[in-house]
């Protein structure tokens, strides 16, 4: 037995080794699962005769809280949201893209170049953009489905039958949006009511489920689920009859972008990919696959037809979208409670 | 000679004395190196300042430990009262994870026996039978489990079918769904150790004619279940336990309504908390309570014993 | 009086209960399998037989990458539950034969310390331990974080078990002049093979299963089967998941089939 340990052991550390020797051309990634075809990853390797690693994550917190617990130095790029974006810049997270770096620069939609979380977009690149409202089953008869009241004060046929997703910055988003009061407020009445207002929704609600909020609808387990609209449109194609809403009182509008890491291993490689990522056609790719919008000119031809026109792409005129705010300290100790209030 | 070796059941041995420390060396090295210390990091992270988004600042400070014994209000500058939600959310596991821990024991104690009669050659593959499952990642079982007890599921509608009722049983997101969770997760857990145990006992002495007028029942309970306890206690720490940090049950079949220990640790260090000591404190408040309990278990043993 | 024999390996409605033990832990399964053959790529809607997902894993795109994410799954396993089996089994000796010793009991509260922890914090303080001291995360970054978890689970069974081997027949040995190492081995050892067998089978299972502890502490580009298949769950189930986890579990049960029939096969020549 201990011939069979030595002569395993033996084995382990030369195929460890035997992957570290592989380095010339390397990228690692650090990326929600899913979201990019493979066959784009394969192309970027051919194109430039780099070896591609991704490694995922299923979270924005999840992501920055292994990054700070040592994982930093062990990516190129990773992709996060909008507010995650800022973050990892106030924790000097990012490393600064060079004028001129990026050829293609020039691809960025100009809508998209000065976003409040990366001003002239010095560290990061847009990647994909979607939102993340609900979606409600046509089967439960819902006629104006664009508003929110059905989420915090929703009719009988929909009560128990309410699926969020469970992520704390985007549910109280959307419960701040539909009071109308401001993101990272700290008025104590404005803070009591949000409490008061999720704390009693809740009873409503059936579960918080972020990863099985397809499935459900599609289930039909509930009749209305807090949803990323890519998972809509996917859910759609596979059979659900539902239709996705854009609350009137304010909707929440993502954006995530490709980020240039600090220190790292292949910074090169980094920037090459970055590029590659501007180029409309690729980035159409991934667009098609995950059924998201994107920020590069001239993409649009590349885009499916279906996708390009599909309702959770084209919100209703007047509909507000808003990006979800990432709170200064104090505060969010404030929203951090309010979310254990509803978890208790 | 038999009857006398079957007295020494369960009693302290000593004839390794002497080698004690160097057989629980490697052990010792191993655990210590990497976990002892991590955990001990841990420790000592409960006792800092949380750094904004994770991680920590090197101050010393009991806020993490202040926020889970007392309540200072919605906006932290009330007179402190004691906190009840970190201690409900306590109780909830403890009693799901007891909870479960009995379902395992009443289903996998009948499986461990069962096997452990069946002729010697087939015993292995009874064992391999139970485990199989579990080379299937849990998530994708737990899945499943889900989608079996759906209210369209196969066996509401199987139910409905056969005829005993007309509207589907409300299973999934309630309590029963996350014990059913639990138990299908850690259900080997149970049956492995008691086998392990129950194969040893002797059961040709049992069988053999004796004065006897109790019925197997009582037989079993008071003559086979003192010595095939080391099995069933096993068993109890080996689903106990690990019940308690749980979470994917309770997300997935219970509807992640309320935190559990696992769910609220996982928040501090993966969700937007981000209070890395707070989430550290909790751990180590639940470790220390395990820990007595296992150490009043240990010591009541030796003392048993000796 | 004629004393009654007493049978005490058949206890009515064991053999029921234990059915339905297994027709419990099965029952997902049966659905896991069956709907690898699913021709739709939504879990919950079936439109008729097909084989695509098998064709997809082992001939689509990601499919070196499952294929490396399995190896590393089980080699990690089979090693890390060997190690801990020996580690475990060392230990339950000297609990359970060795006497009092000094530090006994903080010895118990340490082999079961793994399972105390909750996976989330043991995930992170190894992370930030193996980045404190410099230790570059990758495969046996991996290895060594599965032995550390999976040794109380081969520690229970295996000293269950031996609390219940008297210490008789190793008494005797040591009488008739053999080494405490020879009693071990010959005598112990063979006694406690159903213990260790079981211990062994938990560490196994438990390693293949972990998924919090292993994304923390693996390097980039390293997954085991559960780090490469759970975001996938995450964003909705293909039945590519499904149909590797068929395939797995077929393979399973060919090699336990397989090794029994070799056993009895073995038996019966003997």
């Amino acid at each position: 037995m201990k011939k069979y340990l030595v002569t395993s052991v033996a084995a382990a550390a030369l195929f460890a080794s035997s992957m570290a020797a592989q380095a010339e051309g390397k990228l690692s990634i650090y990326h929600w699962f899913d979201y990019i075809p493979q066959e784009l990853l394969d192309k970027f390797s051919k194109e430039h005769d780099v070896e591609v690693t991704m490694d995922t994550f299923d979270s924005n917190e999840a992501m920055l809280a292994a990054l700070k617990a040592g994982k930093m130095g062990s990516y190129d790029v990773a992709v996060p949201s909008d507010y995650m974006v800022k973050i990892m810049g106030e924790e000097g997270l990012l490393d600064t893209i060079g004028d001129g770096e990026l050829s293609n620069f020039g691809n960025i939609a100009p809508d998209w170049l000065n976003v409040p979380f990366d001003n002239g977009r010095k560290s990061s690149v847009p990647y994909q953009w979607g939102s993340s409202n609900f979606a409600v089953l046509k089967s439960a008869g819902i006629s104006d489905v664009h508003t929110s009241e059905l989420v915090f004060n929703p009719p009988e046929v929909l009560k128990g039958k309410i699926n969020m997703l469970d992520s704390q910055g985007e549910v109280l988003a959307l419960a701040s949006l539909y009071l109308g009061i401001p993101q990272c407020s700290s008025d104590r009445d404005q803070l009591k009511q949000l409490n008061d207002l999720v704390v009693s929704a809740k009873a409503n609600w059936a579960s918080f489920a972020s990863d099985t909020a397809k499935d459900q609808l599609l289930a039909g387990d509930a009749s209305l689920s807090m949803i990323y609209s890519g998972q809509a449109a996917k859910a759609r194609q596979e059979g659900a009859a539902l239709e996705y809403s854009f609350p009137k009182e304010g909707y929440i509008l993502f954006a995530d972008s490709i980020v240039l890491l600090k220190d790292a291993p292949n910074r090169d490689n980094a920037i090459k990919f970055m590029n590659f990522m501007l180029e409309p056609e690729n980035v159409a790719a991934v667009s098609n696959y995950a059924q998201y919008g994107n920020n590069v000119t001239g993409a649009d031809k590349f885009m499916d037809a279906a996708l390009a026109k599909s309702p959770e792409l084209n919100p209703p005129a007047g509909s507000k979208g808003h990006f979800v705010e990432a709170c200064a300290q104090e505060v969010q100790e404030y929203y951090d409670r309010i979310w254990t209030n509803v978890k208790k | 000679m038999a009857g006398q070796l079957s007295s020494n059941n369960g009693n302290a041995s000593n004839i390794y004395q002497g080698n004690g420390l160097t057989l629980m060396l490697p052990s010792w090295l191993v655990i210590c190196v990497l976990l002892v210390v991590p955990v001990g990091i841990m420790l000592v992270y409960s006792f800092l300042t949380k750094e904004f988004r994770g991680g920590v600042i090197w101050e010393f400070s009991l806020a993490a430990y202040d926020q889970f014994f007392f309540y200072r209000g919605l906006f932290g500058d009330e007179a402190p009262t004691i906190e009840w939600t970190y201690i409900a959310i306590f109780w909830r596991s403890i009693w799901q994870a007891g909870l479960a821990t009995i379902l395992c024991l009443i289903i996998g104690f009948p499986t461990a026996w069962f096997i452990a009669t069946r002729p010697p050659s087939s015993r292995a593959f009874w064992l391999f039978l139970i485990t199989i499952p579990y080379w299937v990642n849990l998530l994708i079982r737990t899945i499943s489990m889900k989608f079996l007890i759906r209210d369209e599921g196969p066996i509401n509608e199987f139910l409905i079918w056969l005829g005993p009722i007309s509207e589907p049983i409300h299973m999934i997101n309630t309590n029963f769904a996350v014990q059913l969770g639990l138990f299908y997760s850690y259900l080997p857990f149970m049956v492995l150790p008691i086998y392990a145990s129950v194969e040893r006992y002797d059961f040709g002495l049992s069988e053999a004619a004796a004065d006897l007028y109790a019925s197997r029942w009582v037989t079993l309970r008071k003559i086979i279940l003192p010595v095939v306890k080391p099995g069933v206690i096993a068993g109890c720490i080996l689903v106990f336990v690990p019940s308690l940090g749980a979470f994917l049950a309770p997300d997935l079949l219970g509807g992640a309504k309320n935190f559990m220990i696992g769910s609220l640790i996982e928040e501090q260090f993966k969700g937007n908390a981000g209070n890395w000591p707070f989430g550290a404190a909790a751990a180590m408040i639940l470790l220390t309570m395990v820990l007595i309990v296992l150490i009043i278990y240990a010591r009541a043993q030796n003392r048993e014993r000796t | 009086m004629k004393a009654a024999r007493i049978d005490l390996r058949h206890f009515t409605g064991f053999p029921l209960i234990t059915g339905v033990c297994l027709i419990l832990l099965y029952a997902p399964l049966l659905i896991v399998a069956v709907y690898s053959f699913n021709d739709s790529p939504s879990i919950t809607t079936w439109e008729g037989l097909s084989l695509r997902w098998y064709r997809d894993v082992f001939f689509g795109v990601e499919a070196s990458k499952f294929k490396t994410a399995a190896f590393n799954s089980i080699t990690i396993a089979s090693m890390a539950a060997t190690v801990a089996t020996i580690l475990a089994t060392s230990a339950a000796t000297a609990m359970s034969r060795a006497g009092q010793f000094k530090g006994k009991s903080v010895s118990f509260a340490l082999i079961n310390l793994p399972l105390m922890v909750p996976e989330i914090v043991t995930a992170v303080a190894t992370l930030i331990f193996f980045s404190a001291i410099g230790f570059t995360t990758g495969y046996l970054s991996i290895l060594l974080a599965h032995i550390v978890f999976c040794i109380p689970f081969a520690y229970l069974p295996i000293s269950a078990r031996m609390q219940g081997i008297p210490d008789g027949y190793e008494q005797a040995a040591l009488d008739l002049y053999a080494t405490r190492w020879q009693a071990f081995r010959l005598i112990l050892l063979p006694l406690m093979l159903p213990g260790i067998l079981s211990g062994f089978l938990l560490a196994f299972i438990i390693s293949l299963d972990d998924f919090i502890i292993t994304s923390f502490v693996k390097g980039a580009g390293i997954e085991t089967l559960p780090t490469a298949i759970f975001g996938a769950v995450k964003i909705g189930i293909k039945p590519n998941i499904m149909a590797i986890s068929t395939l797995l579990l077929v393979v399973s049960i060919l090699f336990v089939t397989l090794s029994y029939l070799i056993g009895r096969a073995g038996e019966k020549s003997n």
